[in-house]
């Protein structure tokens, strides 16, 4: 349902807002939905269009549990496509509408301006849909269990991708001397695939590419969203009688959790203390604090932001603290407060989308077409047990022995599965 | 049909298969038998996501935030969840504990145990009375005021009265335009069924035995009450004699008397002599014992209150002897021996844990 009445006057009145702060966004369809539209619509991502996939089932499970037993409410979603597609939740308050459209409008300006984002297709809505025409003819053609089936097996390496380079996306395979890190790519042109399995794959990857600047940014963007909804509803929008309601729904969204940081918190708080650590610079100079953070939205991605901008004394007032898994106890624990560790676990948790490194090194193992794979370790092990269920599910795509080399506690060790079996045995 | 619907369909049969597949592990373990009050049960299920190259998670750790000296514990081993530490930007872990109606475990039981569906005797004698909201009145309480129909109503009496303004569409309805629902009463026919349990409680029944036969009549309860509309459930325990007790000390006593099963048959007998007719009731009874009895006489006596009495009277008479280091195992190759071509007698040793499945098959596969 479209906005109409009083929310789109609304609407008109909030970009009037954003616009005056030099928010330079795509334009907005916002869009009424209820709960059930709601988590339907998040379930896939965003796009109702997607191709079918029982997952997507299983994440609208549990949403719509979630938000059955009160753990979690989606206010709004945003699609990142020009024009910007919003859904907003039908059940909002007027207070809420307004501080989601506020959000949103933040949202639109990161995608439009952020350079990660500059290789993603703004026209991902009919993209998205044709993708999933594409699955389904194939699905017709070759049974809908056998295409599903297929797709489950290339989710398992989804997040292979090479996200420090969007331009490879359509790129074809060279040769590299540490191996090639872009797996979806080297079964794309190497692995013994049909056609239709080549572009279901085609596809995937197409998705994946689309996605990740978005994983990529999730600090900066819910803090850009944030700091700008903030702005513009106690600077401009906000009735008196509104300020309750207003506070109450800003607190729930910033709070604070001790097993994990709130990217909406953390983002928010970071492009404030930016702000004014470049007003005090030069107090002389008007809005230097302002010129920087829209600066920093431009060229920054989580990982740079964090490791340029994060200070000791930020980590300090925001109590930020390392936690680790303590074999005696058995519980996790605080480990350290020191501002080295903090921002040495934060940015290995970012790093790579928070995905171990994988190579592939040879595709002609022991002379026998087998495919030997590296994980590049950098101080933290596999999870073996799902390392080997990856194994078996890439051995479906290549069809020939899968090796993975790694180091457990210090040992190097090579695990490998031939079809039927799954061997572990030391180097 | 929202498009949501169909990719839920397939994730929910996935979960069914997944059910089914495990269902041996969950009948034997008989995990999911504290549980027997509720009208859906739990089912723990292994994750159904899709694998990745993930870290090991002990190893991981992350950054939270809070108060806190170092060595504070944030959370226990098992409660972290999988991607929490990582700016939540990867979902959190699906571990799935799934919610299963009773109905819907009893008819993967029937379909996995190839269960053939029992026909109800006695045609339904017993009649039983429902409400069903099917109606609609002019008068009736406020509480079951149909909004709908009376707006409707004073809709119609606005409009034909030319006072409805469609740019202040307000209904203010009266008194005559209420409606209010209102309900029938039906009659269904209904087929009972009544199990009885029977134990031998003698000192010769360990712990072990006991967990069996509890796991074993949950299941025997679960499939039974797919089949009939009512259920009830009488506990007999017996050593040299015989009593009636609830569920819970039906497991939980144990005497160390010697053993008079003809005790317990009489009476079992004699409650389904005063209280359930064999016209109006599905009777079935179950005795678990490990199969040490008195004397030979004693056995006599049991065969021939089975035989002249209630076999007639039953739809089914089950017996299963588990094993125990102390019994002799001797009563029910004398049942076998006796009852050799009797229909509604059913025989099954279980040995151990494993053999409660087959054994279920053999007790509930005549389909009586």
């Amino acid at each position: 349902m479209k906005l109409s009445g009083e929310l789109s006057t609304l609407r008109d009145e909030v970009r009037l807002y954003a616009k005056g702060y030099n928010l330079d966004f795509y334009e907005v369809i916002f869009e009424l939905i209820d709960f059930n539209e709601m988590n339907e619509v998040a379930a896939y991502g965003g796009f109702p269009t997607r191709y079918p996939h029982w997952r997507f089932g299983m994440d609208y499970d549990y949403l719509a549990k979630g938000q059955r037993y009160g753990l979690q409410k989606i206010y709004e979603l945003v699609i990142n496509n020009d024009p910007c597609y919003a859904y907003l939740l039908k059940a909002n308050s007027y207070t809420d509408q307004k501080l989601v459209m506020a959000h949103v409008y933040g949202h639109s300006d990161f995608f439009k301006n952020n350079q990660w984002f500059t290789h993603t297709d703004r026209r991902m809505i009919d993209r998205m849909a044709n993708h999933a025409s594409r699955i389904r003819r194939y699905a017709d053609q070759y049974g809908f269990d056998v295409v599903e089936n297929f797709i489950d097996h290339i989710l398992s390496i989804e997040d292979h991708i090479d996200v420090t380079s969007p331009s490879r996306r359509v790129a074809s395979l060279k040769f590299r001397e540490h191996g090639e890190k872009d797996l979806l790519l080297y079964f794309l042109e190497k692995a013994p695939l049909e056609p239709w399995q080549q572009d279901i794959l085609w596809i995937i990857r197409e998705e994946c590419f689309y996605f990740a600047p978005q994983r990529q940014t999730k600090i900066m963007n819910e803090g850009w969203a944030s700091y700008w909804h903030s702005k513009i509803l106690t600077e401009k929008a906000l009735e008196n009688s509104e300020v309750i309601d207003y506070a109450d729904n800003h607190s729930s969204a910033v709070v604070q959790h001790p097993q994990s940081i709130n990217p909406y918190k953390i983002g928010i708080e970071l492009y404030k203390d930016i702000e004014e650590r470049w007003n005090k610079k030069e107090p002389s100079q008007v809005n230097l604090g302002m010129h920087k953070i829209f600066e920093v939205r431009k060229t920054h991605n989580d990982i740079t932001f964090l490791d340029t901008f994060l200070t000791e004394e930020f980590c300090e007032r925001n109590q930020l603290f390392v936690y680790n898994y303590n074999p005696r106890t058995g519980n996790y624990e605080i480990t350290s407060r020191k501002f080295e560790d903090v921002k040495e676990k934060l940015l290995f948790s970012l790093t790579n989308l928070g995905v171990p490194f994988i190579y592939v090194q040879d595709d002609n193992y022991d002379g026998r077409n087998e495919l030997f794979l590296k994980h590049d370790h950098q101080g933290i092990d596999l999870d073996v047990r799902q390392a080997f269920a990856v194994l078996e599910n890439i051995h479906f795509l290549w069809q020939k022995p899968i090796h993975l080399s790694t180091l457990v506690n210090g040992q190097r060790k090579l695990l490998s599965f031939d079809g039927s079996e799954q061997k572990e045995r030391n180097v | 049909m929202r498009k949501i619907e169909s990719d839920y369909g397939r994730f929910k049969s996935i979960i069914k298969g997944k059910i089914k597949q495990n269902l041996r592990k969950y009948i034997t373990k008989g995990s999911l038998t504290a549980q027997t009050e509720k009208s859906k049960i739990s089912v723990p299920l292994p994750r159904i996501s899709i694998p990745k190259f993930t870290y090991n998670n002990k190893q991981m750790g992350g950054v939270g935030t809070g108060p806190g000296e170092t060595g504070t514990e944030i959370a226990q081993g098992d409660a972290m969840k999988v991607g929490k530490g990582k700016a939540g930007n990867t979902p959190a872990d699906h571990s799935l504990e799934v919610d299963v109606s009773i109905e819907e475990l009893a008819k993967m039981l029937g379909e996995e145990l190839e269960l053939p569906k029992i026909k109800p005797k006695g045609s339904g004698f017993v009649l039983s009375r429902h409400n069903k909201y099917s109606s609609v009145h002019m008068q009736g309480p406020e509480s079951l005021k149909h909004f709908k129909r009376t707006f409707n109503e004073a809709l119609k009496r606005e409009i034909a009265a030319g006072t409805y303004d469609p740019d202040n569409p307000i209904i203010l309805p009266v008194k005559r335009d209420k409606r209010y629902k209102s309900w029938k009463i039906t009659e269904k026919p209904e087929h009972n069924a009544v199990i009885i349990y029977q134990m031998d409680v003698s000192g010769s029944m360990g712990d072990e035995q006991k967990e069996i036969v509890r796991t074993e009549a949950f299941w025997i309860d679960t499939w039974l009450r797919s089949q009939y509309n009512s259920i009830e459930r009488r506990y007999i325990i017996h050593d040299a004699a015989a009593k009636e007790v609830d569920e819970e000390a039906f497991y939980k006593t144990r005497e160390s008397g010697g053993t008079l099963i003809s005790s317990a048959y009489k009476l079992c007998h004699q409650i389904i002599d005063n209280e359930y007719s064999s016209q109006n009731w599905n009777v079935y009874v179950f005795h678990f014992s490990d199969g040490d009895n008195w004397s030979g006489e004693d056995t006599k006596h049991c065969l021939d209150i089975l035989r002249y009495r209630m076999l007639c009277k039953v739809n089914l008479f089950c017996y299963g002897q588990v094993e125990s280091r102390y019994g002799s195992g001797q009563f029910i190759k004398d049942l076998e021996d006796y009852f050799r071509d009797t229909d509604n007698l059913v025989t099954s040793r279980i040995e151990s844990k494993e053999a409660i499945y087959t054994s279920i098959k053999e007790f509930l596969g005549k389909g009586k």
